[in-house]
């Protein structure tokens, strides 16, 4: 790994004022230590935002679940609100990497750094979240701008996650055999005002089915899924799957999270 | 031991509790937990097996959770208190879940073993005893090549009896 | 005093594994250490126009950086092949030359160009990146079927054929599949794979000028043959000047047999610099440069009558050895290929023909089973596809073509001195309630999942040895093992072996044997390997070889103890020696109660003489001393054989296979320890159900490595598995004392097939290892069209 400077701060201000083009702030460090040890990204300033205390917990309410920046997998996974109030976000958390990731990793790392085979951005798009940042607000829909890109500005940090509270909602993955990231993530949310449908793994980019989205907002169950067509133009390919495989996948866990919802 | 190159860098003093000790070092800031403890601390008992967060020869406990040591930075854990595969033995006994390991033979090169260990006592602190498939479940961040797991989910059983 | 011999005894080398205490080559390091960073090929086939180092060898920290050229220039021989192979013309094998650093071309990606030494690794690392290789990239010949239509890789081995190899007669099989019924045929894969030892090779080679000895610590199965290849054929330095030391080794299955360029440029390179050069791979370099294991593409044939009686087989190989021919790469496809390719059937003819070629690709040599799981497949997929296709039942077709008679005559080189066939098989079904197996499929049914069940019955030849054998065959040395059994004056035994442990736990094991033959307790004797310096020369651990060959010559050499103990003993009670018997640790006289224990006796050979009531005169003309030395070389191989019965379970909506059930039957001979041998095949068994379901190494079209990580390259973990069953039947192999036959392998070898035959059981349809989701749903979505169409 080639050298920088690490910097850890308490407070926000101080953090962005550190960040420059070629900084990243740390928070698990799941993803941006292992790139910079394969070389994949080298930066001179590290700013760690671990002891940023406002940016760390949990608050639910009847219609919201936020969740600070830097809360781990494991707190979001063991959380009895969470689970009370979207029983299928802990259990997402509790299916991110391995105990060791989960204890470290946290949520807004992991949808800063926007991989397209998270499982966290699913969730984003499903229900309905608003990214809060240290300016501004971002819908999910525009905050995740394509692979490994989001809306984020340089020095942009995210503060917190804001979920919307919905009905009913379950996601579901294929993991791949290998890394255990998603081969095809699907996460049905139903709200009053419709359904989303978060797809993660199969595309270069998180996005919203809105095929199936559609036709469960008609009729919420699997069966209502059976006639929609799933195009494999734009799904990724690759040595663990193909483009058809990934569509035809899409489908399948849709239905299984619908049938789990 | 030099690991790091003198050119560029920044040290750091960094204060830790390792193994009950109080250990400050002076480390460069891009120094990972596992080279800390290798190269620095000589506790060469933590291994590297990918340094890239995968097989998990290198968990330690970090103030009573289990990490990756090679994917966490040193600096970041200035304060914390860290345990190693070095740190079970107390008065000369080993930990029931390394006890265990030995009974049952849950391990054969021993290279992932001091991972395995950490992690699975990490999953006796939330789990009782947990059922096979919670063991597998949680050894998910665990690579063994050697003993095709089966030695290893029944000492971490057997090592739930004794905890 | 109860034999230690079958019981469950707790490993001795398990304490210092457990706390930390090790010591891995990665965990030595010595004063004034350097640390060597390697310059690696990017292209999987280029010309290398020109080195250019002066950056890098200006950077910070830099001592030295070392290319091709100095390494020619300092007469470093090349890396070898340790067999030879001769094609069916009678020609000799054609082989490339393998400089440690490459200075004229390089052919795969990852291989050696040059190698930087710095004060730290950081620094090693980042001047590295200053060396500028001047590159003319060519096209890379990649794929295995299609090597011999390729361009040469090299100009003097036309087609890229290394040999083509012909075991068995031709004219005899073609009469044998005139005179069938029906012809089952396959074409097969099998999948290359990456052995992933958790330890990542390393070296640390300390030269010394003074005394020009090279200390060389390195992850090793084998410090002997490292030795003498370094010092014989790399010519680092010669044979007493070389101290090759394996200290703990995590983990080899086979890709740590032999020596690499790495420990052959670190010695060379600590030589030069006079300063300990260390190397530790990273997991990328471990993907890139360790050998790989496997890659076969296989055409067979099956010959049968419509009863089920085989009367022929045919098979038909392509083995890609990647980009050199490593040192047991050559007898991997061959020998322990062709021979085990006919099971454990009689088959009146037979042939193998194996056609070895070079690629771009990292070389491939043994890897756990090495040639005989490859073999196994081949046939056991053919044996079950025969079932399928007589309508017969998969146990049923076996036993009618296994052999009953002992010592039996295998078609084309083995005569395997016991075996029970039938009886495991018998076992393994009662174990596997196969019985059961239709409403377990119905259950399975119930829950919208396939099932399906898969055989594998197998025989392998291990105990790599019989050096009569193995060099007429080829072999560039014998393969025999050593011990030496030292009695210390004070009672305490050390026994030093030739063989290695790298986690099969022969310092309990041998220390069980020789507790048992000595007499003594087990505490009180240690096993001693791993380091040149000390035991004798020996062969080091591959093959399930070791206790076979390794543990006898321990009986041997205590055999000679005992020998003398009793003369000694005979001297001290005043008897003669045809009186003295020894049992449990004492020698004693015949019909009387005198006697002396063999730690007394141990202790007047050290003390010849008398002083005070001390009294120890040895014999006359015998030397004082109680050490003796013994190698072992075997008439025969060994032959472990086994029957394994799989289930899977497939979810036809996602293609998802999952093993519902394994039962593992194994005839291993006399086992020492059993707790031991459970978990060899435990371990096998993970890497055969990897092969069949997870691993493949996946070279793209221009050579790159895409399965280069464990993101891409998928390491079974623990919840891909069941709880196995195992089971043991035992005919003692005779070629050996102890009766044993070896049990490193078998679960690699017999469980691929088990499971393909049981995933093909499910689908209805052939599909390649690994069978991934994808493969399976394909096969689950063509078995459902044409299931409609039917309807």
């Amino acid at each position: 790994m080639k050298t920088f400077n690490y910097h850890s701060t308490n407070d926000v201000k101080e953090a962005t004022k550190l960040a420059s083009s070629n900084s990243a702030f740390l928070a698990g460090g799941m993803t941006t230590i292992p790139s910079m040890k394969l070389g994949l990204a080298s930066y001179k300033d590290i700013i760690d935002i671990k002891r940023i205390k406002k940016l760390s917990g949990i608050k639910v309410s009847g219609k919201s679940v936020i969740i600070g920046a830097t809360t781990k997998h494991v707190e979001v996974a063991n959380s009895k609100e969470i689970k009370k109030a979207i029983p299928s976000l802990a259990a997402l958390a509790e299916g991110i990497g391995d105990p060791q990731v989960r204890n470290r990793g946290t949520i807004g790392g992991s949808i800063a750094n926007n991989d397209p085979a998270a499982d966290y951005p699913s969730a984003c798009i499903a229900l309905n979240a608003t990214i809060h940042t240290s300016s501004r607000k971002i819908t999910a829909d525009k905050f995740f701008a394509g692979m490994f890109e989001t809306a984020l500005k340089k020095g942009e940090l995210i503060q917190s996650v804001e979920f919307q509270v919905p009905e009913k909602s379950c996601y579901q993955k294929y993991p791949n055999p290998a890394s255990r990231y998603a081969i095809v993530g699907v996460y049905v949310a139903k709200h009053k005002n419709g359904v989303n449908v978060g797809v993660t793994g199969a595309k270069s980019c998180v996005y919203n089915e809105k095929n199936i989205a559609s036709a469960l907002s008609k009729s919420f169950s699997s069966s209502a899924i059976d006639n929609v067509k799933i195009p494999s133009s734009g799904m990724n390919s690759d040595i663990h799957a193909s483009a058809e495989y990934r569509a035809n996948m899409v489908k399948i866990f849709a239905k299984k999270a619908v049938d789990a919802c | 031991m030099k690991v790091f190159s003198e050119e560029g860098k920044t040290m750091k003093k960094i204060t830790l509790e390792v193994n009950g000790k109080k250990v400050s070092k002076e480390v460069a800031d891009h120094t990972v937990l596992s080279v800390f403890l290798r190269e620095v601390l000589n506790l060469t008992g933590t291994h590297v097996g990918c340094d890239t967060s995968q097989c998990g020869a290198c968990v330690v406990h970090a103030d009573g959770k289990s990490i990756k040591s090679c994917t966490a930075l040193a600096a970041d854990l200035d304060g914390s208190k860290v345990t190693t595969i070095e740190g079970l033995v107390s008065n000369g006994k080993m930990h029931p879940m390394q006890e265990a390991f030995k009974k049952l033979h849950g391990l054969q090169c021993g290279f992932c073993t001091p991972g395995m260990v950490m992690s699975a006592i990490d999953l006796l602190k939330h789990k009782k005893n947990p059922s096979d498939k919670e063991i597998r479940d949680w050894l998910e961040g665990n690579i063994c090549r050697c003993t095709g797991y089966q030695n290893i989910v029944a000492a971490v059983k057997e090592a739930a009896t004794k905890m | 005093m109860a034999s230690l011999v079958g019981s469950r005894v707790e490993r001795k080398e398990d304490k210092k594994l457990l706390t930390g205490r090790g010591k891995y080559t990665a965990d030595v390091t010595f004063a004034h250490q350097t640390y060597a960073y390697f310059v690696r090929s990017p292209h999987a086939r280029a010309q290398i126009k020109n080195v250019d180092i002066s950056k890098a060898s200006k950077a910070s920290g830099v001592v030295a950086v070392l290319t091709g050229k100095d390494i020619a220039n300092d007469k470093i021989g090349g890396l070898i092949a340790g067999w030879r192979i001769k094609s069916e013309d009678g020609s000799d094998m054609k082989v490339p030359a393998h400089p440690p650093l490459a200075s004229e071309s390089v052919n795969y990606v990852g291989d050696h160009v040059a190698v930087v030494i710095a004060e730290s690794l950081d620094e090693a690392r980042n001047a590295a990146e200053l060396v500028k290789v001047d590159y003319k990239v060519l096209k890379a010949v990649v794929k295995t079927d299609e090597a011999m239509k390729s361009d040469s890789i090299y100009k003097d081995i036309p087609k890229n054929l290394c040999f083509d190899w012909l075991l068995g007669d031709r004219a005899k099989v073609k009469e044998a599949f005139d005179s069938a019924d029906k012809i089952i045929k396959v074409d097969l894969i099998n999948n290359r794979l990456v052995p992933n030892a958790m330890e990542p090779r390393a070296a640390n080679a300390d030269y010394n000028p003074s005394t020009e000895e090279i200390t060389l610590y390195t992850t090793s199965q084998n410090p002997h043959l490292a030795r003498i290849i370094i010092s014989a054929f790399n010519a680092v330095a010669p044979e007493n000047k070389l101290r090759v030391i394996a200290p703990d080794v995590g983990g080899g299955f086979g890709s740590k047999i032999y020596p690499y360029a790495e420990e052959v440029v670190c010695s060379w390179a600590s030589k030069k610099i006079e300063r300990p050069v260390k190397w530790v791979a990273d997991r990328t370099e471990s993907f890139l440069s360790d050998c790989h294991g496997r890659d076969h593409v296989t055409h067979a044939e099956l010959a049968v009558k419509n009863d089920g009686t085989f009367l022929g087989f045919k098979n038909e190989t392509i083995a890609n050895i990647g980009a050199y021919a490593s040192v047991f790469a050559t007898v991997t496809p061959t020998y322990l290929f062709g021979p085990c390719a006919t099971g454990v059937y009689k088959m009146p003819a037979a042939y193998s023909n194996v056609k070895a070629v070079f690629t771009n690709t990292a070389p491939v040599d043994a890897y756990r089973g090495a040639g005989r799981p490859e073999a196994t497949y081949t046939i056991e997929v053919l044996v079950e596809k025969a079932a399928r296709e007589l309508g017969m039942d998969p146990a049923e077709i076996r036993m009618k073509n296994f052999p009953t008679e002992f010592p039996f005559q295998q078609t084309l080189v083995h005569s395997v001195d016991s075996g029970d066939y039938n009886a495991g098989l018998k076992k393994a079904m009662e174990v596997a309630d196969y019985k059961g197996f239709e409403k377990r499929k119905k259950d399975s049914e119930a829950n919208g999942k396939i099932r399906g069940i898969g055989f594998c019955t197998y025989f392998e030849a291990c105990g790599i040895a019989p050096s009569a054998v193995v060099m007429s065959l080829g072999c560039g040395i014998g393969l025999w093992e050593s011990a030496e059994v030292r009695f210390n004056p004070t009672g305490n035994v050390t026994v030093f072996t030739g063989s290695h442990s790298h986690g099969q736990g022969h310092d309990t094991t041998f220390a069980q044997i020789a507790a048992d033959q000595l007499g003594v307790p087990l505490e009180n004797i240690e096993i001693s390997h791993g380091d040149t310096d000390k035991g004798p020369f020996g062969y080091g651990t591959y093959g399930s070889r070791s206790l076979t060959v390794g543990g006898t010559a321990i009986v041997k050499a205590c055999d000679k103890i005992i020998a003398k103990g009793k003369k000694v003993a005979a001297k001290m009670l005043e008897v003669n020696e045809s009186d003295v018997e020894f049992k449990d640790g004492e020698f004693i006289v015949a019909k009387s109660n005198q006697k002396k224990t063999i730690g007394e006796v141990a202790f007047a050979c050290y003390l010849p003489g008398t002083y005070g009531e001390v009294k120890s005169p040895l014999p006359e003309g015998e030397e004082p001393g109680l050490k003796e030395t013994s190698f072992f070389d075997p008439g025969n191989f060994s032959f472990p054989a086994g029957s394994h019965i799989c289930e899977v379970e497939i979810d036809p909506d996602t293609g998802t296979t999952e093993v519902a059930k394994y039962t593992a039957i194994d005839d291993f001979g006399t086992i020492i320890n059993p707790l031991i041998v459970e978990g060899q095949v435990h371990g096998g068994l993970a890497q055969g159900i990897g092969q069949a379901l997870y691993e493949n190494c996946h070279y793209d079209d221009s050579g790159q490595l895409v399965t280069a990580s464990y993101m891409d390259y998928t390491m079974p973990r623990a919840d891909n598995f069941p709880e196995f069953n195992l089971g043991f039947t035992c005919t003692p192999a005779t070629s050996n004392p102890l009766g044993t036959k070896g049990c490193g392998e078998a679960g690699a070898i017999a469980s691929p097939p088990a499971v393909m035959n049981a995933v093909m059981n499910a689908i209805g349809t052939d599909i390649s290892m690994p069978a991934t989701a994808e493969k399976v749903w394909n096969a689950c979505q063509k078995m459902k069209k044409s299931n409609s169409k039917a309807a």
